[in-house]
């Protein structure tokens, strides 16, 4: 099946859908109510870096455009289910709606861009790349994240950053109980108010070199927040060696 | 482990199109639990109708006419009775109470498991898949002002109807569960102890029996299910009805999924997103994951308004 | 020794033996549980309480050296395009580049690949050299994810979702820091030289429903081309193993509590989990019942140690076995030529199980250079190709005894039990009897 092509008609795709992809003339309109999610994940496998897709009527589908490894822009117009962008690289990816648990697990690279919400686990172990998420997340985002950038333009759930290694985490609302529980070297930015903080995870100085990653960071998504609104929270490091007099925080 | 999709409507004018709305959730969480499935439906007035109490047994070992004669002699002379077949489960209705109409159907089939009682929940439930359940209770065809569906991946105990959700021990009282308890043998001890009894080894129905014997003490719903919180360990996000009442919780950890999403015509629970993709409404409805150990609850105005329709 | 306490009147507790006083002191002294490796060290019912019944009148055996005795196993056929066909039922075990060095893993990888079976990275993601060494190797994705990455997952031959392991159902992991070299840190994304933690739970997903989600997403970024194994720690075999076959696994992987490589607390070690021997039969039976037996693939490990306990574990019902403490014992660990430095160390040959430690002397369990340079890949790789070789003849041996042309036609009725507790556990008769309790 060449993806170039209109999944029902078989016609050479012209068509575009707001918004449009932006490097490219040629888009591949993919409409999952009439094309599995099997059939799309096969085509974005299969393409050239340098393509655009469009996919329209996601209905909360599972497992839409995971193991993108191709410099490509997708938008989907809806909601997506679980690990939307799964294991992502290189591309850049939009979805207008919400989307499900496990969104961009354990991204490597390139941007996922969600304009609702996302649900548990967004980025998760992520070990590159961008998610943005412009509404609120639920509980474990950027949970032992290992690289990725996330910036949440809402609030985040409980058990946030939990074993988060390396990475930045920003949220512009609020984060829920137990944030950057046993934190390794990520950084949190956080706006809002932080229901409580996990163990060994510690409010730190917001030096100059973070107001300016910050600021790098939102920009990236876009966002107008102000960086001096923000705090930061990172590892206190009580826990990076075993003792038994740190039991209770095991 | 399961899929879970509940629908208050709050909105008389759209109760006639309950079954359609749930067939629909349905299809979101079939997925999750192709082992068996149950369905609650409040205030249809096919499935209860005003002034009658609806009891549901499962694999009934009369057919339905011949369970319906040996009722009518049964029970006073003059009180309607009804009985309808639905794969392992039988609804029985009669226009006396629930417990009269329980002890009725018991002497007649003595140890039969009675997986649904009350006024105003019709309950179904049974081992397959469920689109293939929900055609045989005729889902679509369903109105009311309450439903709740469920779809089940056995973990620990038999893939059964008796096993299956919802489990419905009191008078319009249904709970559905995904997840695991890991100290519900203790529970199920202590209940016991206290002289409550036992359909199923399913973990599931412990915590319906706790909840039922809370209420039974005097706690709202809300502090019954805060009570269960402080009481059973493990993972959980449950769904508990009554006849006026929706609630929802999840446990302090929360693993288990669970989304809402309410209009001002509605309010629907599910496991996932796209059990709630097509409800009419949505792309404006609050849409928001319940935090964890936090309980919920939605109530219609009166059980008088319900049956309005 | 013992005789000269006791010629001396000294009699030992049977409660409080010399093992449990010293564990007292230690405790006493650090205010730390005792993390060890090498699984449990107490008797368990294990294969040495089944006897295989040869052939004589009533059954004719196959000749030794001449008829075929076929040893084959194909797993993954049931949702993978690419199933794996292996020629022995032997595969190595999941152990981290971490846990083990590079060499040793190459070793493995060699080994294994010689012998016609594949080897399983570990916590911590997959090396170039064990990748360029083996055939076919197994890719763990595990809760902690490190290492984890896509371009990995596509060149593995089959994906291991791992839930637990028989040391240590139920729990997490931690590799400690003297072990976090550069090398290792970097592939973990971590800092060096601090104890790196590992979840007890995946990240995103909990629970079979939406293990069948995750599944499908491995399915879908590999394009069903690789077979996707699910590894759980012997504890409820029956409906773990069916929640796996559920959930969409093409093979479950049952590893009882001798399994051993994986260093955690003792008290963990000897007290959570069922040896493997008990473990079987559930999972066979959830198989059969859901009609996928030899459809969905069991490959089982703890305490597999020659070609009898290979051959038993088939006619229980598996397809496959796995071994990871004895293949590091094949590669040289524990050996008597390191005496002196084991001694130096406060163990002994035949005794060493601090492989969280870093030090071992034989350059297994070891980050540490001139340790690890101690053992010569090629070598090693060819002492595991030998062990291999020697198990899977000795199985064929005892098959062709029972008169199998294929190990997979082992069955339970060539079993008998030694003691009631084995033909309980295993659901086989008492040798001289048809008595099996509880049936």
């Amino acid at each position: 099946m060449d993806p170039r092509l209109d999944q029902r008609t078989g016609d050479p795709v012209t068509i575009t859908h707001a918004p449009a992809p932006t490097n490219t003339a040629r888009i591949t309109a993919i409409d999952l109510a009439v094309s599995t999610v099997r059939d799309l994940n096969q085509a974005l496998h299969a393409t050239d870096d340098g393509t655009s897709w469009v996919v329209d009527t996601p209905a909360g589908q599972h497992n839409i455009a995971v193991g993108i490894d191709r410099d490509l822009d997708l938008v989907v117009n809806g909601h997506v289910g679980y690990y939307f962008a799964g294991m992502h690289q290189k591309g850049r990816v939009t979805v207008h709606g919400s989307a499900g648990v496990g969104l961009a697990e354990n991204i490597m690279s390139g941007t996922v861009h969600v304009t609702g919400d996302a649900s548990q686990a967004a980025a998760a172990t992520g070990q590159g790349g961008l998610v943005v998420v412009d509404g609120n997340t639920g509980a474990r985002c950027g949970i032992s994240m290992k690289g990725v950038d996330i910036v949440v333009g809402g609030d985040i759930g409980h058990a946030s950053a939990f074993m988060a290694q390396a990475g930045r985490l920003v949220v512009c609302g609020d984060a829920g109980e137990g944030l950057g529980d046993s934190i390794y070297e990520a950084r949190i930015y956080v706006k809002g108010t932080v229901a409580s903080l996990g163990a060994d995870c510690i409010e730190k100085p917001l030096r100059p070199e973070h107001l300016a990653e910050l600021a790098e960071l939102l920009a990236l998504a876009g966002r107008t927040d102000d960086p001096a609104e923000f705090r930061r929270y990172g590892s206190a490091r009580t826990l990076y060696h075993f003792a038994a007099v740190n039991a209770a925080a095991y | 482990m399961c899929g879970i999709a509940a629908l208050q409507i709050r909105d008389v004018a759209l109760r006639a199109s309950l079954g359609e709305l749930m067939h629909g959730m349905l299809c979101g969480i079939v997925d999750r639990g192709p082992d068996s499935a149950g369905l609650a439906i409040y205030n249809d007035p096919s499935l209860t109708p005003a002034g009658t109490s609806t009891v549901t047994v499962l694999n009934a070992e009369l057919n339905p006419d011949a369970l319906a004669a040996a009722l009518r002699d049964a029970v006073p002379p003059a009180v309607g009775v009804t009985v309808t077949g639905f794969g392992e489960t039988t609804l029985i209705n009669a226009q006396i109470g629930t417990s009269a109409l329980e002890q009725a159907v018991t002497s007649i089939l003595p140890g039969v498991q009675i997986a649904g009682r009350g006024e105003h929940v019709a309950v179904r439930k049974g081992t397959g898949h469920p689109l293939d359940l929900a055609e045989q209770y005729d889902l679509r065809a369903a109105t009311g002002s309450q439903g709740l569906s469920h779809t089940r991946m056995a973990t620990e105990s038999a893939v059964t109807a008796a096993g299956s959700h919802p489990f419905t021990v009191a008078d319009d009282l249904c709970l559905v569960h995904n997840g695991s308890f890991s100290n519900h043998a203790t529970i199920r001890r202590q209940l016991c102890a206290e002289g409550v009894t036992f359909d199923s080894e399913n973990d599931s129905e412990v915590a319906a029996r706790y909840i039922a014997w809370r209420l039974a003490a005097g706690d709202t719903l809300t502090t019954a299910l805060e009570k269960l919180g402080g009481v059973f360990d493990g993972f959980y996000t449950l769904v508990v009805t009554t006849a006026t009442s929706m609630a929802i919780v999840r446990d302090p950890i929360a693993c288990k999924p669970a989304i809402i999403a309410e209009t001002d015509a509605w309010v629907a629970m599910a496991s996932e997103y796209r059990a709630l993709a097509h409800l009419p409404g949505i792309a404006n409805a609050r849409i928001f994951e319940p935090a964890p150990g936090v309980v919920y609850t939605w109530t219609l105005d009166s059980t008088k308004e319900l049956v309005t329709l | 020794m013992t005789n000269s306490y006791a010629s001396r009147g000294l009699r030992e507790s049977a409660t409080f033996d010399r093992a449990t006083i010293n564990d007292i002191q230690r405790a006493a002294t650090t205010g730390i549980y005792d993390i060890r490796g090498w699984g449990a060290k107490r008797a368990l019912p294990h294969f040495d309480d089944l006897l295989f019944l040869g052939a004589s009148v009533s059954r004719y055996p196959l000749e030794g050296y001449r008829e075929k005795c076929g040893t084959d196993v194909t797993l993954g056929g049931r949702h993978a395009l690419k199933p794996i066909t292996l020629d022995i039922p032997i595969t190595i075990a999941g152990m981290s580049f971490g846990a083990l060095s590079a060499n040793a893993k190459e070793a493995l990888g060699r080994g294994a690949t010689e012998a016609g079976t594949s080897t399983t990275t570990g916590d911590g993601g997959m090396t170039p050299e064990e990748r360029g060494q083996s055939r076919h190797l197994v890719y763990q994705y595990l809760p902690s994810r490190y290492g984890m990455n896509p371009d990995d997952l596509r060149k593995a031959d089959a994906i291991e979702i791992v839930l637990g392991q028989g040391a240590k159902p139920g729990g997490g992991g931690m590799l400690l820091g003297q072990k976090i070299t550069e090398r290792v840190a970097g592939m973990r994304t971590l800092p060096v030289g601090i104890d790196q933690r590992s979840a007890c739970r995946h990240p995103d997903w909990t629970g079979p429903d939406d293990l069948a989600i995750k599944i499908a997403e491995l399915r879908e970024i590999t394009d069903w081309h690789t077979p996707i194994y699910v590894k759980v720690g012997a504890s409820r075999p029956y409906y773990d193993t069916a929640l796996a076959v559920k959930s969409g696994a093409d093979v479950v992987v049952l590893d009882g509590m001798q399994g051993g490589t994986a260093a955690t607390q003792q008290v963990f070690i000897e007290n959570v989990g069922i040896p493997i021997l008990a473990a079987i039969g559930p999972a066979v039976a959830a198989l059969q019942e859901l009609g996928v037996h030899r459809t969905v693939q069991l490959i089982v490990s703890g305490g597999i140690r020659n070609g009898a306990d290979v051959a038993k574990a088939i006619a229980l019902g598996a397809d496959a076995v796995s071994i990871g403490t004895a293949a590091l014992i094949a590669l040289g660990d524990n050996d008597p030529r390191y005496q002196a430095e084991y001694e130096a160390l406060g163990s002994s040959a035949g005794f060493y199980d601090d492989f969280q430690d870093g030090k071992d002397p034989a350059g297994i369990s070891t980050q540490d250079p001139e340790l690890a340079a101690r053992l010569d890949p090629i070598a090693g790789g060819k002492r595991i190709a030998n062990y291999l070789r020697v198990l899977t003849l000795e199985a064929q041996t005892i098959a062709r005894a029972c008169g199998k042309s294929h190990l997979h036609h082992l069955e339970p009725e060539d079993l008998v039990a030694l003691t009631v507790e084995a033909a309980a556990m295993a659901g086989v008769p008492l040798a001289g009897t048809s008595w099996i309790p509880g049936r």
